[in-house]
């Protein structure tokens, strides 16, 4: 599947922000981040920054961007329609969470807050739904992808809270947080690559063409000399040649190195600790990028069984 | 609305039936259709770069050559390939808009243009490639079952059919209503055993494609001194057969 930066990007930078503020949401109410409320009212507007930008950068994506709000109608059968409501209705309690911070409402803030984290998990989940509930693309029909999205997006907010509350001066739980988080999400994504490897494919050209009766069935003439539509979207083969090395590259520097430095920062304290846990955020968000990426990258459509035989 | 429609016993079902053995690959049901299209229900079918290299352009209807089994027995088969109008269809379901949708009362998949983002999610949910983008309007497009002539009293009953199927030279397409056992396109599929594609993944495809025949056994040598079929049908060549064996 052709890796577009615009979903791309949208799916790594509002899976970080819903992670944020799934944290930001849950961890207040229950004492287990000590920020007062402006560190806390920054966390929150980083949050929506980064979904906002990641809702933006998806419309790019639309042939017609400007009939975008269409798109909220069929959430009885559509995962995408739905993914869309849950993202609107969580600015509701989200915002209301930074009303209360602003005006000192504590106890505003913190029902808000539990209200905004459950949205986030619900729209991450439905954005995951998305990919998990396309039959023709078995990379992403793997039972692993949806718990994949959720462990990324909370490990990715739980790396951003580590890092703004260092500043604030109280990073322990979310630092032990991301450490967690990114150990699950490391496994479940070793766990992910190592299914799809292993599992056949769902189709076969004799499937799809009927032929297999007479015998092995091979491509002879395409139906045409130039790229179409399918090919360029369904057909992307160029990061597979090099899927092993983008496979280390996603492990080392986006989840192995941020869990050492923040375990480095648990260890140091201090203001050598606010700056692991900055690198060890930039880290993460790059490389979820490039796991991202690699998710579609590595996607295989039954389209192209017509096309290649593969 | 994406969500489908509730299946009736007897539903009507329109669809096409593909013939593998009949088929020649010539190429004129694609061309037709990228025609009839152009102009109709989902026209304009842009082309991209026409005059220019890297031309391509949004087509209904691919028509692929395949090579099948092995040796004697292996043989070329040609194999158009459309939407299927399926039962279960992914791509109206997904749909966020209700641009995608099937009707009720014939069960052609259809697409809105008008309300359609050009999300694209329905073509990843399709497993056969039957949707195509246009880039220019930033819509999806894709077979409509030639809705503009099937019902089209304009134009002359007997061309009330898809262009696809009015065009080929070996009629190798037939349209009919697959939900009707009765039907000459259903009897045609139980008596040569049309086969849904992919049925693995579930989607059940209306669309059925009938078999290559098996072959008629080849002798092992042709015999020099029989004549041929063609020989005899010839009259002149039968006299001189006569002649020359007495």
């Amino acid at each position: 599947m052709n890796p577009a930066p615009s979903i791309v990007f949208f799916t790594t930078a509002s899976g970080a922000g819903y992670g944020l503020l799934f944290w930001l949401g849950l961890l207040r109410p229950l004492g287990l981040v000590q920020m007062s409320p402006m560190p806390a009212l920054v966390a929150l507007v980083l949050a929506l920054a980064l979904i906002t930008a990641g809702l933006l950068s998806s419309t790019l994506h639309l042939g017609n961007p400007k009939r975008a709000w269409r798109a909220f109608s069929q959430w009885r059968s559509s995962w995408l329609s739905r993914e869309g409501v849950a993202a609107v209705l969580t600015y509701i309690p989200a915002l209301l969470l930074g009303l209360g911070l602003w005006v000192g409402a504590p106890a505003l803030a913190v029902i808000a807050g539990l209200l905004a984290a459950a949205g986030a998990v619900a729209t991450v989940y439905c954005t995951a739904m998305i990919y998990a509930s396309l039959k023709p693309i078995r990379q992403w029909r793997h039972p692993l992808v949806v718990p994949g999205y959720l462990a990324l997006s909370a490990f990715s907010g739980a790396v951003l809270l580590a890092m703004l509350a260092a500043f604030s001066g109280s990073g322990t739980v979310p630092a032990v947080l991301a450490i967690l988080s990114g150990a699950a999400a490391l496994l479940l994504k070793r766990a992910y690559w190592r299914g799809i490897d292993a599992a056949p494919p769902i189709a076969t050209i004799e499937s799809a063409t009927t032929l297999g009766f007479i015998g092995k069935t091979r491509t002879l003439e395409p139906p045409h000399t130039e790229q179409n539509y399918l090919l360029r979207e369904m057909g992307f083969r160029i990061a597979r040649k090099h899927a092993a090395k983008l496979r280390l590259i996603a492990q080392l520097g986006g989840f192995a190195l941020p869990v050492l430095l923040a375990v480095l920062a648990l260890l140091a304290g201090g203001g050598l600790a606010t700056l692991a846990l900055t690198l060890g955020a930039v880290l993460t968000l790059a490389g979820l990028l490039v796991e991202r990426w690699l998710m579609f990258a590595e996607a295989t459509h039954t389209v192209t069984l017509y096309y290649s035989g593969t | 609305m994406t969500c489908l429609p509730e299946i009736t016993p007897g539903q009507k079902k329109l669809g096409l039936v593909i013939d593998l053995d009949t088929c020649v690959g010539c190429q004129a049901c694609a061309v037709n259709c990228k025609e009839w299209n152009a102009s109709g229900h989902s026209g304009p079918l842009p082309d991209l770069k026409p005059y220019s290299a890297g031309a391509e352009g949004v087509w209904f209807n691919r028509v692929h050559s395949y090579e099948a089994g092995e040796g004697a027995q292996g043989r070329t088969v040609h194999f158009p390939r459309s939407c299927l109008h399926c039962e279960t269809p992914d791509c109206v379901t997904v749909c966020p808009t209700g641009a995608s949708y099937k009707r009720i009362e014939d069960g052609i998949v259809l697409v809105d243009h008008d309300i359609c983002i050009g999300c694209g999610l329905c073509a990843w949910a399709c497993p056969y490639g039957a949707r195509e983008m246009d880039e220019d309007a930033g819509v999806m497009k894709k077979c409509t079952l030639c809705i503009d002539r099937i019902y089209n009293e304009n134009i002359p009953e007997a061309q009330r059919q898809p262009a696809c199927v009015l065009t080929c030279p070996t009629s190798a397409r037939h349209f009919g209503d697959l939900g009707d056992p009765e039907s000459k396109v259903s009897k045609l599929v139980a008596e040569r055993g049309g086969q849904p594609l992919m049925p693995e993944l579930g989607y059940k495809p209306v669309n059925s494609y009938l078999p290559p025949r098996n072959r008629t056994s080849l002798a092992a040598k042709p015999d020099e001194a029989a004549p041929t079929p063609m020989d005899i049908k010839n009259p002149l060549l039968r006299w001189m057969d006569k002649v020359l064996t007495r």
